[in-house]
């Protein structure tokens, strides 16, 4: 789950790092507002979860309270990658002198965190990597006693850091570790690190992605998440617990089991078709389920055919197939479909579709190839 | 035995009295693995299917000598459950239990580097050596005991590919799911090493998918270190990019991690890769000639 800039702020806040003083408003009066209780240059930045919100437009800086409310009119609404900014931050504005790049993950490989820093901040670290990948220093950090502060100060030698700073980048970096480790992210990113010309280190930016995994942990937390982080269908079926990526194709797909949903997606492609979602209806799935699952697919307007595709361990064929007759009855299409069954209780679930008249496929080649022409209209 | 799993496996099932614990604890009993104990902290004393269930896994241990753990306690407790097993000197233990959180298992990664306990998973469906021990939730009918070792990320295409092997005639020696998280206790090398000294096994078939960067590491040890032939299948070669398939490890992240990068991995070692789950039965037939 992502996390909006203004939210990320306030948690490093939380955690002992420096932040710009500012606030947010959803209207144009709001922003001339905070921008007036600022008393100074402020910067408007739309609360969109996509990164480019500054070449998109979604970024400007404003001289008074006018120009500020002139500027959030002017970024509230506006549609960046899709999303629809409906919260601006308005932030005092730093004199930045130069940006530094602090970020933690996970590293799979190590299976540690890694806290990665580079002095070339304010621009997407992947482009560092590939354009300067001698810039970025990456320290792993052993869970059992966490970030050491002279391992902290190392870092801050390394990034060319003058004395001065040495202390406060202690501080931040310590911060930083921790609010990762007690919200349970996977992400928490200050970018930049802003060094200003008053001699000050503020996190100008940031960026948190929690794991959805740990939320149990953090009920406060998950009350943050955004509708706009996931479509409505993506939504739903969050809520009905399955798994589900739309796509951009025209196959419906409904699957049971991650890794055989992703290869039936590919398969659908090896004989042509574009897969229109990733679904996943998990184990020993049931009508209410398949119901749901059918639902969200159709809500797709571009689906134009479905495929099931079910391999039945946990999951009895014989149940999924009366699922799939009784989402039929209550969601009501004309898109033509087919299913492969196999595995506990194939015969009796092939049965159970061939009296209604449902066509099935005994393989899942003959299946993709069905759903393909279905899709075709062929 | 083929291999971890097998006639010498003395099975405790940790969650034994919870729904999906009871279940599979009949349904591998069934099979014929040698369920011995079940630890349910609170319900010690009590019966499941015939099988005692203890307090504390050190407990189960002292009474009837479990070597090996299967964990099916909810995902806020996995991580202890692992542990615990792990302090009670179980040599072998497997958790099923998906939604682990990461930072819980890098603790666990830490806890069990101090010894000399594998683990299997988070998020897998176990293992089985077919006609020996089924260790897991996998369906076990559909196995056949031969020669082909499997190991893979993910658990009904593993029932797909097992599926046309056996309806080949091809059997198995050991079917491994290592799980689809990102933070797992055994990976492809892992498993890949065990059948490459195993002498039952014959060749190895290796199922991978989108996510990290397991799968470019198994191609390099098989180059370096397999005589055995190995097939592999890698599923998500039409994931987008950035989005969560299903697993929680199935993600490419900045540009890493994608199907078509794995399957270059493989080829460039000569690994056949089969582009559908039914052709790796076709390719391993080939490999037997």
């Amino acid at each position: 789950m992502k996390l909006h800039e203004y939210q990320s702020k306030r948690i490093f806040a939380e955690y002992g790092v420096p932040i710009p003083s500012g606030d947010v408003a959803t209207t144009p009066a709001d922003a001339r507002e905070i921008a007036k209780q600022m008393g100074g240059p402020v910067v408007i930045k739309s609360q969109v979860l996509v990164g480019g919100r500054g070449k998109a437009g979604g970024i400007k800086v404003a001289k008074d309270p006018t120009e500020a409310e002139r500027l959030a009119d002017q970024i509230l609404g506006m549609n960046i990658k899709g999303l629809i900014v409906d919260k601006v931050l308005i932030d005092e504005a730093a004199n930045i002198k130069e940006e530094i790049y602090l970020g933690m993950v996970i590293d799979r490989v190590l299976q540690k965190p890694v806290l990665i820093a580079s002095s070339e901040g304010g621009v997407e670290i992947e482009e560092v990597a590939k354009t300067n990948p001698e810039a970025i220093i990456r320290l792993p950090i052993n869970p059992s006693w966490g970030l050491l502060d002279y391992q902290a100060r190392d870092l801050a030698f390394e990034l060319g850091l003058r004395r001065t700073f040495i202390n406060q980048f202690v501080r931040i970096v310590q911060g930083l570790y921790k609010a990762f480790v007690n919200i349970d992210a996977n992400l928490a990113e200050i970018n930049p690190l802003a060094v200003t010309d008053q001699d000050r280190l503020v996190a100008v930016d940031g960026k948190i992605v929690l794991d959805d995994n740990a939320l149990f942990r953090h009920p406060d937390l998950a009350e943050l998440r955004d509708a706009q982080e996931e479509s409505p269908s993506e939504r739903e079926a969050r809520l009905a617990g399955l798994s589900y990526v739309k796509l951009d194709g025209e196959i419906g797909c409904m699957v049971n089991g991650a890794g055989l949903a992703m290869a039936t997606m590919d398969i659908v492609k090896h004989y042509g078709g574009e897969p229109a979602n990733f679904l996943d209806i998990g184990g020993g799935a049931k009508s209410d389920k398949v119901a749901a699952a059918l639902r969200i697919i159709l809500s797709d307007p571009k689906v134009k055919s479905v495929l099931f595709n079910i391999f039945g361990g946990i999951t009895r064929c014989d149940e999924v197939a009366r699922g799939i007759l009784e989402a039929l009855e209550e969601v009501k299409t004309e898109a033509p479909m087919v299913a492969r069954l196999v595995g506990t209780n194939e015969e009796e679930g092939r049965q159970i579709l061939a009296e209604a008249n449902f066509p099935s496929a005994s393989s899942l080649g003959e299946a993709a190839q069905k759903a393909v022409e279905l899709a075709r209209g062929t | 035995m083929s291999i971890l799993v097998g006639k010498n496996t003395r099975l405790l099932v940790q969650g034994i009295t919870g729904r999906e614990g009871s279940f599979h604890a009949l349904q591998m009993k069934e099979y014929g693995t040698n369920v011995v104990a079940g630890v349910t902290p609170g319900k010690g004393g009590e019966w499941v299917h015939g099988i005692p269930v203890f307090d504390t896994v050190k407990e189960a241990v002292n009474a009837t000598d479990a070597n090996t753990s299967i964990i099916y306690v909810p995902a806020r407790f996995a991580a202890d459950a692992i542990m615990e097993a792990a302090d009670a000197n179980i040599t072998l233990i497997i958790c099923i239990t998906e939604g682990v959180p990461v930072l819980d298992m890098i603790k666990v990664q830490s806890f069990l580097s101090q010894k000399e306990s594998r683990l299997i998973g988070p998020n897998c469906p176990g293992l089985i050596t077919p006609g020996e021990a089924k260790v897991g939730i996998m369906p076990a009918h559909i196995h056949k005991p031969g020669g082909v070792g499997l190991v893979s990320r993910s658990g009904t295409l593993t029932y797909e590919v097992v599926q046309a092997l056996t309806n080949k005639g091809i059997g198995q020696s050991t079917a491994v799911g290592i799980g689809g998280d990102p933070i797992i206790g055994s990976t492809f090398i892992d498993m890949l090493r065990l059948f490459e000294s195993d002498p039952l096994t014959d060749q190895v078939v290796l199922i991978g998918e989108i996510g990290g960067t397991d799968e470019q590491k198994a191609a390099r040890f098989i180059a370096e270190h397999m005589t055995k032939p190995v097939t592999a299948f890698i599923a998500g070669r039409t994931a987008p990019a950035g989005k969560r398939m299903g697993h929680a490890g199935a993600i490419i992240e900045g540009g890493e991690g994608t199907a078509a990068e794995k399957v270059k991995a493989f080829e460039a070692v000569r690994v056949k890769v089969a582009t559908q789950p039914d052709e790796v039965a076709d390719i391993v037939a080939q490999q037997m000639q």
